[in-house]
């Protein structure tokens, strides 16, 4: 008999990784639950040795960063609507596996669009009325927010351009314009006053907001700028995740969003006019980002700055590609980020810094491992051999 | 002293998720320098079964066995160090280093670094099996044939004994499939084992000992070559008697439907991939277009389908049936073409590619001819997923649901998904490139009644094959391309393998200029 090289294994390994190809739902819930079970246990053990704090104590904290007020209830649904209209925003340019990270611009420009119509029509400028400033600015923060994405769109479609790059470019372009108009606006405070809200000529023309008898928030002169309008953008944003849901699995625009990201060549086969597709499709991711600007800066802020934008054009890809470009399962993903958020800061300040937010940061870092790594067994399988077979390799 | 097997499988069993079972108790033996060939139609079993000798996947149930001794493979490295290599039907080598430098990759450190001992091991392999190997050849610049000799002899240089091949001659002209063959021959004297999987029965039984065939996960038998036939093995393959005598009805009520006038096609770089080429399509015959790989055919196509621009003077003109009007086809686009109301069907050589969406399932690959259909801005997903479940049930699909990618079902059955769509759109004239390219024979004949069946419908038929014996069994008319040129029309039913063959490789009626072109180039 011929001698055979050594190998190094001549037994069977403890287990082997094989490949699930029917899971059900129920039961990848259950591995999504307990993998941030177990990142909570290990946050916890974290805690403990680094700090010696009660982890317990630790996680009430984060809790009430998002429910122990009605108000602070409130703002996490305002930041959830607002970070979910920036993913719906991203996700059929991401189906159409065109990367655009460049959200956080294309926001800007909208918010930016809106702040210019209320400001040069509004108190300071025209005098308009609010009926026919707000039609006006809806339009602005459209219209700029769908110029910033389809630029991009050319370029990539009729010359082949990298959108990775293009579209993250633009980005820096919007901060500067929105800095020199943060520049020529402030008097010299680099702070844009809220517009329209001067205190004796209050016409609040442009804002985006309910009747003060559905949103009580909102009462003439007692106005608390920040919580008004909560109501109005989280109803906008939840109608968009319906519409952008059916869009994309529906419709037959969403279908062609679908086979052009699949493959170019196919599309072209079918007769799909590959070019006008991009364009169109960032053209919609363009407008639904202007709409996000607008709910910031018509809807919340009345203002703007460079951080108006919140960093959401980046956490939204996050809350995209979590949620596997699902509309729904983004308010999800979406809540979980902001209430990671929101908890973070509490804590921070609940803490005395002793868990100060880089720490809290780590801590939210570990969770979204834990969540991202658990895709693997919801994927693959480990199948133990048993060891009544490994023994009888032994002898 | 009993004979010890090379390799012996014991009740291999692998299955895939818990509907797909793609080995069920398999149990045989590849003896010692012997040519064993596997046979079974596509999604039979043969890849996984190799796959894990090689150690790509590891089996659920049974024992595998090298020289006697039962064996764990893990991982490919396991497999190496076992002398098992395996050749896969995509080359896995690095383009931008030469060959040597391919060989050397993953080998010991002291190994890499030793040019000079290299290149006088892969001498002693290369002069020993017969094998021509230029060492410091890029890969990039590597034709098929070279790249393959490439990945056999470094499986060879790492002490492979047991060599698995898979569907080796799919990409080989005859004259390297011969070659190939030969070094096989000298590989299997010298005591290896050669384990190949390959669809095509004749190449089966030039080379081949023994044949073990699988269907459908399971083991069948092994049957000595020299005692089997094509159609011996069809049959076992398939578990039923197959026909297998093309049908070629008669052709009835011939019609002009298709008429190509002065075509000229440039590619990116400005040569002619089309050169000035006239002919016509009628209805109610299928007609075959013949060339080496590379001569125009899929431009050919392309350009009628509305995706390939064509030089000025270029006409394709469309006659409608019923109307008996003229369109112009060139510079016009898919959907404008389809806005004209000629039905096209179309069977791309690219399948996945570009015929179907790999990751899209059944239903939403159905969808694709359909979706535009009505006025509503939604679609309609309910006539494509009734044509799905038509289309699997007609056709036999193999697949565990309507609801799976096409790329996760087998080369055979994603081609029936493709041409089950494109025969639903009632065309009008109907193209297949390479349409059983990788297909088991009995795929293949499914693809053949399918076509008759279009062409007794009165559809114009036009079938780019590169098989000529079925080309000749096909086809009413056959249609040779050599070098973009149009070199000849010959009639399927007196044509000979030889005319054909000439047809393809020598340009006649062009005097001298045709003499000096050199056709290797574009092979």
């Amino acid at each position: 008999m011929t001698i055979m090289k050594k190998h190094k294994s001549e037994r069977d390994p403890l287990f082997h990784v094989v490949r699930r190809t029917d899971i059900s739902f129920g039961k990848a819930m259950l591995i999504r639950v307990l993998a941030v079970l177990a990142a909570l246990v290990l946050c916890g053990i974290i805690i403990v040795l680094i700090t010696g704090e009660n982890p317990f104590e630790m996680y009430k904290y984060m809790f009430d960063g998002s429910f122990k007020t009605p108000r602070k209830f409130w703002a996490m649904l305002q930041d959830l609507a607002l970070l979910l209209c920036v993913a719906l925003a991203l996700t059929p340019a991401f189906k159409m596996r065109f990367w655009n990270i460049g959200g956080e611009g294309q926001v800007l420009m909208g918010g930016l669009g809106a702040l210019i119509t209320m400001k040069l029509l509004g108190d300071d400028g025209a005098h308009l009325p609010h009926a026919v400033i707000l039609p006006l600015t809806i339009l602005a923060a459209i219209v700029f927010g769908a110029i910033w994405g389809v630029i991009p769109a050319i370029f990539k479609a009729f010359w082949n351009t990298n959108e990775t790059l293009f579209t993250l470019m633009m980005n820096y372009i919007a901060i500067q314009i929105v800095l020199y108009f943060q520049f020529i606006w402030s008097g010299g405070s680099n702070t844009i006053p809220i517009v329209n809200a001067g205190r004796e000529t209050s016409t609040y023309a442009g804002w985006l907001r309910l009747p003060a008898e559905i949103d009580p928030s909102f009462t003439g002169s007692t106005v608390v700028p920040s919580s008004s309008g909560f109501l109005l953008n989280i109803i906008i944003v939840a109608v968009l995740t319906v519409a952008v849901f059916f869009y994309l699995r529906n419709s037959k625009q969403g279908y062609e969003i679908s086979v052009v990201g699949e493959s170019e060549n196919t599309a072209r086969y079918i007769g799909i006019n590959v070019k006008k597709v991009i364009i169109r499709t960032m053209i919609i991711s363009g407008i639904l980002c202007g709409i996000a600007g607008l709910l910031i800066v018509a809807g919340t802020d009345h203002t703007i700055d460079t951080n108006s934008a919140r960093g959401y054009g980046f956490t939204a890809i996050l809350v995209s590609w979590l949620a596997k470009f699902n509309p729904f399962y983004m308010i999800l993903t979406s809540f979980l980020i902001v209430f990671l958020q929101k908890g973070s800061i509490e804590l921070a300040s609940k803490t005395n810094n002793i868990i100060n937010s880089n720490f809290a940061e780590v801590l939210i870092a570990i969770i979204i491992f834990f969540i991202i790594g658990c895709e693997f067994f919801i994927n693959y399988k480990i199948m133990f051999n048993p060891r009544k077979k490994r023994k009888e390799a032994e002898a | 002293m009993e004979k010890i097997p090379a390799v012996r499988f014991e009740h291999i069993t692998k299955a895939f998720g818990s509907k797909v079972v793609a080995n069920k108790d398999v149990t045989m033996d590849i003896e010692k320098g012997e040519i064993m060939a596997l046979l079974g139609e596509n999604g039979s079993g043969k890849t996984t079964l190799m796959n894990m000798l090689s150690g790509i996947y590891r089996q659920d149930e049974g024992q595998i066995y090298i020289n006697g001794e039962e064996v764990h493979i893990n991982s490919p490295k396991d497999a190496y160090d076992l002398g098992v290599g395996m050749i896969h039907q995509h080359f896995k080598l690095v383009d931008l280093f030469n060959a040597a430098e391919n060989i050397a990759l993953g080998m010991d450190k002291k190994v890499t670094g030793n040019a000079k001992k290299i290149e006088k091991d892969v001498r002693e392999i290369c002069d020993r099996y017969g094998f021509e190997l230029d060492l410091k050849k890029k890969v990039y610049n590597m034709s098929v044939s070279e790249k393959q000799v490439l990945e056999i002899v470094k499986t060879l240089y790492r002490g492979a004994s047991i060599l698995i091949l898979d569907e080796p001659t799919a990409v080989l002209t005859p004259q390297e499939t011969d070659k190939l063959f030969s070094v096989l021959r000298n590989m299997k004297a010298d005591g290896k084992s050669i384990i190949i999987i390959t669809h095509k029965l004749n190449e089966v039984l030039a080379i081949s000992d023994r044949v073990a065939i699988l269907r459908k996960g399971e083991y069948i038998d092994t049957v000595l070559t020299k005692e089997a036939s094509v159609q011996s093995l069809t049959d076992m393959m398939v578990g039923a008697k197959v026909e297998l005598d093309i049908e070629r009805p008669d052709v009835k009520h011939k019609t002009r439907r298709l008429s190509i006038n002065h075509l000229t096609i440039l590619d990116k770089y400005g040569v002619k991939v089309i050169d000035d080429v006239s002919l016509d399509a009628y209805s109610g015959e299928i007609l075959g277009i013949a060339g080496i790989s590379g001569s125009g055919q899929k431009q050919l196509l392309e350009a009628v389908a509305g995706l390939q621009p064509a030089e000025k003077d270029s006409s394709i003109k469309y006659i409608d049936p019923e109307t008996r009007e003229e369109s112009q086809l060139i510079g016009k686009s898919v959907s404008e073409i389809k806005k004209l109301g000629v039905s096209l069907a179309f069977v791309p050589e690219d399948r996945l590619g570009m015929g179907l969406v790999g990751n899209m399932d059944m239903t939403d690959n159905m969808m694709l001819r359909s979706y535009k259909n009505g006025h509503n801005i939604f679609t309609d997903r309910k006539t494509p997923h009734d044509l799905a479940e038509k289309v699997k049930e007609e056709l036999e699909v193999v697949t565990p649901g309507i609801s799976t990618p096409v790329r996760k079902l087998s080369g055979g059955n994603v081609q029936k998904v493709l041409v089950g769509r494109e025969i639903a759109t009632e065309p009008t004239v109907m193209m297949a490139a390479y349409a059983v390219r990788g297909l088991d024979i009995n795929t293949s004949y499914t693809i053949y009644r399918l076509l008759n069946e279009q062409k007794k419908k009165g559809v114009a038929v036009i079938y780019v094959g590169e098989d000529l014996d079925v080309l000749l069994a096909l086809c009413d008319r056959i249609a040779v391309l050599c070098g973009g040129r149009l070199n000849g029309i010959l009639d399927g039913r007196t044509a000979t393998k030889e005319e054909v063959g000439y047809l393809m490789t020598k340009l006649i009626d062009y005097g001298q200029e045709a003499e000096t072109y050199d056709y290797h180039e574009e092979a």
